[in-house]
């Protein structure tokens, strides 16, 4: 099948606008008579079943959590992007489209991220209106700050918990929605397959995760909208039940996965502490607006620091290596996070680590506290201030804008961020890519969508900070609700989808097959075991640098992986009550599939760009000796995955990416 | 360090449940609470007896999946944050712990330690938004000014995650930390003015539906939130009620 993107003709300003007026309405008394599901209620998810529900279609909606408002989303911590311009500083539509296509190493299509940036001053007239309380300066108006790879400031935050105050917006529109009987929500549930009705999305099947329960859901469309990847790494920032299931099986029945190996390594993370470790922690991008992040520029001094016999406020001033405002003096500390994750790389692999295990850099916000002090003290007036007095007042100014952070942080690693600089290391965190869409958001099969990080839309390979909030909502409030009508239109005959059918029988057989599999297998390993071994390849093999030889390997020890998982996994307890272990078997087994699809993904991406780095493919001279190398010549293309039952069989489908508004250049932050 | 774990072990919602003793070894200080039950429940499946249900997710403490009762108190004997966050070294070789499920009418126990708090989503369901739609429509978010103050108590307000660890340590099983926080955000802010007496008095009347109890001003949810949220909500809420009913 050739891809269509189905992006409209016309200038890139009007295409959004011009394509909204053209394309098909629902009238309100058919909508009544069309129901839509909604798989996932993050950001995405969330806003999008609340808007359609507002609209008047019939909305089911499911979350494997017990309340919408968990969802992952709830932990983005720094903020969200939108072109409002309050500060002054020369923003725009154009600027964050150019910024968001220029970070993502232009891979990702224009007419989408054009439009993301178009409509995310709505986004937070629409918060603010639901009552989301963002962060606001004396004067009554909002506040922003900055985040990586950006020259303005247009980020708007809540305290460190802004992905917590806007899912909570979105959660309190699908409340209004449930309690009008709009949105029928199922917790606890999980969704195991979609089923196809004459090529078009038509259900799902869902387990009741509290009674084991397999249950059947139609709907004229079915939108998926169930996060990232991320979690095929073992340890992430994700949550532990973030999980690629409802994504791989709509890939298993025809919808195509983009650019499985553009995934993001984020910059500052709590590094990890031992092999009992569950999950990483992110500590948010926007430390790096006040924080220095530096290693001793001395071998000797690492080495001390690394055995314990010397503390990082010992070292003086020159002999301390701030190695990004040494490398990007333009951008400093505010790169964005694939160049601030390699360049932590690669002082560590040197030797420079700053922890027993050498993979940790400092983060110091010494400096900010004092700066941020002498402002404080000649605010007040006060006269001589003691080195003591500037320090409380830059720590009370630190701690207003951090403190759950810092507080986070010191509850973890048991040290005071305000006294010793943070110790961080990279941890994987966001995946760009994702199910394949066209401009409506829909995938390769009809009536199947896909919303927020679990499509592969606008942040090419590498998205940028407070981007992805901006994504989830702008593709749920202000897309989807409007292009999955001119589909719909034509569904206004159809009449409620019987679950009674052959389709449906089916695809309920090969689920409760794959439980009944589960369960009776009897191994002899836990379904973590092998999680954990799928963690390390991807880790090791297909994380921050990537190489051929590596990535051939790795396909070949995930396939091993599989195989024997499927032998030996041991699932206690049974189906038909809950059961945690079998829930996770069930994710694993997908996480062993896709894991291989993205290392052939990244060996046959034989250029670097963005977050998936080919170590064949740098700059070996000049001023950008070492950065990242990208090939637009011969990759300039969004890799489609079509299924063919072994991961390593799967058939590549090319979209080529057309930059008619933006140059191509190399991405520089020097 | 080595320890007893007593745990609350129920089958489903209708069987009889009881404490049942575990032994775990070797558990290092600097592994979260979460981690050492991963090593129980890894234990326990390589025996082939079932693991232990357990409430968790995001495991940074923000998401409010996580509720064990341990020792007695909710979240555990650290403050200011989840049960997720709570690390082993506040405990000691040789302890025995003690690790039960949210206890509140108002939360039945669903399977282990599991409960059912779908009585916090009713309840937001009967007010605790504000009707606007997401047309986007909506006037410039920088047209009407809000006193920075106001908007920081708002926030302070809305970092509430809605565990239950207020219903689960208090004595009457009240649940009007919550409910004060989520009627306090919109009553701090000019956008939550219109639909204010509507809006406490229907989220009261749900919480009273539930079973939940009434507040005695002990303050023990105060000192149990891992979000610091304060009583003062739970003051701002009878008087928003009051006015409402006036």
């Amino acid at each position: 099948m050739a891809l269509d993107s189905k992006v409209p003709k016309g200038p890139i300003k009007d295409k959004w606008t011009d394509y909204k007026n053209n394309i098909n309405l629902v009238n309100p008394a058919n909508k009544r008579n069309i129901d839509i599901i909604v798989v996932g209620t993050g950001l995405a998810g969330g806003s999008a079943a609340a808007t359609l529900a507002e609209l008047g279609y019939n909305v089911k909606a499911f979350a494997y959590q017990d309340s919408p408002r968990r969802a992952h989303s709830i932990a983005a911590q720094g903020g969200i992007n939108a072109a409002k311009n309050y500060q002054g500083d020369g923003d725009s539509n154009y600027r964050l489209f150019y910024d968001t296509v220029k970070g993502g190493d232009y891979r990702s299509r224009e007419a989408n991220v054009y439009r993301l940036a178009e409509v995310s001053g709505n986004i937070i007239d629409q918060c603010v209106a639901q009552g989301v309380p963002f962060a606001r300066d004396y004067g009554g108006l909002l506040d922003n700050r900055s985040f990586g790879g950006v020259l303005v400031s247009r980020t708007f935050y809540a305290k460190g918990q802004t992905g917590q105050q806007l899912l909570l917006g979105a959660y309190s529109a699908m409340n209004r929605q449930i309690a009008r009987g709009k949105i029928q929500m199922y917790n606890r549930h999980e969704m195991l397959d979609v089923v196809k009705i004459d090529g078009k999305a038509r259900g799902i099947i869902a387990r009741d995760l509290i009674t084991g329960e397999l249950e059947r859901h139609s709907a004229h469309a079915v939108v998926i909208a169930t996060g990232g990847y991320g979690n095929v790494y073992f340890l992430s920032t994700n949550a532990m039940g973030s999980n690629a299931t409802a994504a791989w099986k709509i890939h298993k029945k025809g919808a195509y996965f983009a650019n499985p190996c553009f995934t993001q390594i984020h910059p500052t993370c709590i590094p990890r502490s031992g092999d009992y470790q569950s999950k990483l922690t992110l500590m948010s991008e926007s430390l790096r607006n006040d924080g220095r992040i530096w290693v001793p520029a001395k071998i000797e001094d690492a080495k001390a620091i690394q055995q314990g016999k010397l503390k990082p406020t010992d070292l003086a001033e020159e002999d301390r290596d701030y190695y990004l405002e040494r490398r990007y003096p333009a951008f400093g500390n505010l790169v964005p996070r694939d160049v601030a994750s390699r360049a932590a790389k690669e002082r560590c692999d040197a030797g420079y680590g700053v922890n027993a295990t050498g993979e940790a850099v400092y983060l110091d916000f010494a400096s900010a506290i004092q700066r941020y002090g002498t402002e404080q003290a000649k605010i007040h007036n006060i006269k001589n201030p003691s080195e003591a007095k500037i320090y409380e007042l830059g720590q009370a100014v630190v701690e207003a804008k951090y403190g759950n952070l810092f507080q986070m942080y010191e509850k973890i690693v048991d040290e005071n961020p305000y006294k010793t600089p943070m110790m961080i290391y990279p941890a994987t965190h966001y995946t760009m890519g994702g199910i394949w869409v066209d401009y409506n958001l829909m995938t390769t099969v009809e009536g199947l969508y896909c919303i927020g990080e679990a499509n592969f839309s606008d942040h090419g390979a590498n998205r940028l900070g407070a981007s992805a909030l901006m994504q989830g909502l702008a593709d749920g409030y202000f897309v989807l609700p409007y292009t999955i009508g001119d589909y719909l239109s034509h569904d206004i005959r159809t009449g409620k989808i019987p679950t009674d059918t052959k389709e449906f029988d089916e695809v309920e057989k090969e689920v409760k097959d794959r439980i009944d599999f589960f369960i009776n297998n009897k191994g002899t390993k836990s379904v973590d075991h092998f999680h954990k071994r799928l963690g390390k390849v991807m880790w090791d093999k297909v994380g921050m640098s990537r190489n051929a030889k590596d990535l051939t390997a790795a396909m070949a020890e995930i396939k091993a992986i599989r195989e024997e998982f499927w032998k030996d996994v041991k699932v206690p307890g049974s189906a038909n009550e809950m059961n945690v272990e079998l829930e996770k078997a069930g994710r694993v087994a997908d996480f062993l599939e896709l894991g291989e699809l993205f290392a052939k993904d990244a060996l046959v991406r034989e250029e670097s760009c963005g977050g998936h780095f080919r170590e064949e493919s740098a700059e070996l001279d000049g001023p950008q000796k070492g950065e990242a190398k990208r090939n637009d010549k011969d990759f300039a293309f969004v890799s489609a995955w079509e299924y063919k039952g072994e991961p390593a069989d799967a058939v590549l489908h090319k979209e080529q990416l057309e930059f008619k508004d933006i140059e191509l250049k190399q991405r520089s932050y020097k | 360090m080595n320890l007893t774990l007593k745990i609350w072990r129920q089958k489903d919602s209708k069987a009889k449940g009881q404490m049942v003793d575990y032994k775990v070894t070797d558990i290092s200080e600097h592994m979260s609470f979460l981690e050492m039950m991963d090593v129980l429940n890894e234990q326990l499946v390589n025996t082939g007896e079932e693991p232990v249900a357990f409430d968790h997710d995001c495991r940074e403490g923000i998401c409010g999946m996580c509720s064990l009762y341990i020792n007695g108190e909710a979240h555990g004997p650290d403050r200011g944050i989840t049960t997720c966050q709570l690390h082993m070294r506040m405990f000691k070789d040789g302890d025995t712990i003690t690790i039960e499920p949210w206890r509140a009418a108002a939360f039945p126990v669903i399977k282990d330690l599991i409960v059912d708090r779908m009585a916090f989503e009713r309840i937001q369901q009967a007010g605790g938004f504000i009707s606007v739609n997401t047309s986007g429509n909506t006037q410039d978010a920088n047209s009407l000014p809000i006193s920075k103050i106001a908007a920081d108590e708002a926030m302070d307000a809305a970092t509430c995650i809605g565990c239950g660890a207020c219903v689960a340590t208090c004595k009457n099983s009240s649940a009007m930390l919550f409910v004060g926080a989520k009627v306090s955000q919109y009553a701090l802010l000019p956008q939550g003015q219109v639909e204010a007496p509507e809006r406490v008095k229907n989220m009261v009347a749900q919480m009273d539906l539930e079973g939940f109890g009434n507040c005695t001003n002990t303050g023990a949810c105060e000192v149990e939130c891992p979000k610091g949220i304060t009583l003062e909500n739970i003051a701002r809420m009878n008087r928003e009620l009051m006015k409402a009913n006036i």
